[in-house]
């Protein structure tokens, strides 16, 4: 019930941002408009729908990572934390209260994006209902990412560091907008040490009907979140008992 | 009864002293304000009673738990109105209350029936639907103290609760603590002699983490040997100084 009530909150808290609404849902839709548009006048194999669109979902969960670091840091700034610590929540409460009401926002979004890609051409398939699927264990790690800032940077700072700057890595990281072996060295390298591109892959693999291909990205992507929810929840009990 | 017992608490950080060995009791249904200039240690002492803080040494008794060992337990019997005023600015008031109520574990019909009556103790009709984000700074902090009273709390801890007001709104708020002594055992800080003359039953003035003085209002006159509170405070923490 208590941590109902504060998932609840969270909720009206981050849909009732207008904002939040724009970017999170406005931005993803506005980039696959744009880069259809460029595919149509020219034709890149990276941007056909079918390989565009699962990294566009992707890259829209970035703003599921700034969502989450926003509304903690707020309420840490505004001692709302302060008061509800006093109460009888308990520290699951919170975290849950934080991370669960993101889950749906990211199915939403995710199955916008894939709406919006069917009427620009992409084939209706059932594959697209196990994608949506498939980015609620991707968001895990981008909710967990916005816990982890959400505890350490004030809000101004969760501005910059997750909306502009994670935002970009998530892009350049993951394959979406150019293929990273075209690059290759280093960068190649670092892209696949880190999980967005590996989010991707498995997006694209379960689009495409390659269940098998899933893997190993998914361990990946669930490898980062675990440490990074792990660390997220050890920072929020410290902040909490200090 | 002693509603509130301090034993020697006392709270580091690392070379300040912010409360040193503070001893004192609170009677049931008394109101006591914590008076003092910046860095008395008020709200610190406040902190450390809603079991916030944890103390470097000592003890607080609240209705016999302990604030160290039994915090769980102090919790569902408190409730905090902290200095900077803690809402959750997208809710409405109506929506504040009631997760307020939600944090303390009520029922769906408790909370609507508790959020009835502080809208009609605090008189929130007018605003209850209005986002607490775009209230007024008087309205704000009533608001907060009904979040904190929702609670049904036997203790209530109210931080600087007119800090910041107009005249007309600081006096409201008079009123409304005035209608709660008795009712309920409440802890105040304030900066304001006329505030902490006009409403305590007793005043601690405290300076630099100590105690320097608890009484009721004539008899801390009386012992500074004026018949002015404000030349009382001066002259027992100037004294102090000596």
């Amino acid at each position: 019930m208590k941590m109902l009530t504060f998932a609840n909150r969270c909720t009206k808290e981050i849909l009732r941002d207008p904002l939040n609404l724009a970017f999170g849902l406005g931005f993803p839709i506005v980039l696959l408009l744009l880069l259809t548009a460029i595919q149509a006048n020219v034709p890149v194999p990276l941007f056909e729908i079918a390989h565009l669109t699962p990294g566009v979902c992707v890259f829209g969960l970035s703003f599921i990572t700034l969502f989450s670091a926003t509304i903690i840091a707020k309420d840490r700034k505004s001692t709302l934390l302060q008061r509800l610590y006093t109460t009888p929540m308990r520290a699951s409460d919170f975290i849950l209260g934080y991370t669960l009401p993101l889950l749906p926002i990211a199915a939403a979004q995710c199955a916008i994006t894939y709406a919006v890609a069917l009427f620009l051409g992409l084939h209706l398939s059932v594959n697209i209902l196990v994608a949506i699927v498939l980015i609620l264990p991707i968001s895990f790690l981008f909710i967990a990412l916005g816990l982890l800032c959400g505890s350490i940077f004030t809000d101004k700072q969760v501005g910059g560091i997750c909306g502009a700057l994670l935002t970009n890595l998530t892009a350049w990281l993951s394959g979406t907008w150019f293929d990273l072996t075209l690059v290759g060295g280093i960068f190649e390298k670092v892209a696949y040490a880190l999980p967005f591109v590996h989010a991707v892959e498995a997006e694209r693999a379960v689009l495409n009907g390659d269940f098998g291909g899933i893997f190993p990205h998914l361990w990946w992507v669930l490898g980062y979140g675990v440490v990074l929810m792990t660390a997220a929840i050890l920072l929020f009990l410290r902040q909490m008992k200090r | 009864m002693d509603t509130i017992r301090i034993e020697s608490l006392s709270k580091k950080y690392k070379d300040v002293t912010a409360v040193d060995s503070l001893s004192l009791t609170v009677r049931e249904g008394e109101l006591l304000s914590l008076l003092g200039v910046n860095g008395a240690g008020k709200t610190t002492t406040i902190k450390m009673l809603s079991c916030l803080t944890k103390p470097t040494a000592g003890d607080a008794f609240l209705h016999g738990k302990s604030i160290c060992t039994e915090a769980d337990t102090v919790k569902k019997m408190i409730a905090v109105s902290p200095q900077e005023t803690a809402i959750a600015p997208g809710l409405t008031a109506k929506e504040n209350l009631a997760l307020i109520a939600g944090a303390y574990g009520f029922s769906k019909e408790k909370a609507r029936a508790k959020t009835e009556e502080m809208c009609a103790l605090f008189d929130l009709g007018s605003i209850m639907d209005k986002k607490a984000g775009k209230l007024s700074g008087g309205w704000q902090r009533r608001l907060s103290i009904a979040m904190a009273l929702i609670s049904e709390p036997k203790i209530l801890f109210l931080d600087e609760p007119t800090l910041g007001l107009d005249v007309l709104a600081r006096s409201d708020l008079w009123d409304t603590i005035r209608a709660l002594k008795g009712r309920v055992t409440i802890v105040l800080t304030t900066h304001y002699m006329e505030e902490a003359e006009s409403l305590s039953d007793r005043v601690a003035i405290m300076k630099d983490g100590r105690l320097l003085i608890a009484g009721t209002p004539d008899e801390i006159k009386t012992a500074a040997g004026t018949d002015k509170f404000e030349t009382a405070f001066i002259r027992t923490v100037k004294e102090e100084q000596k």
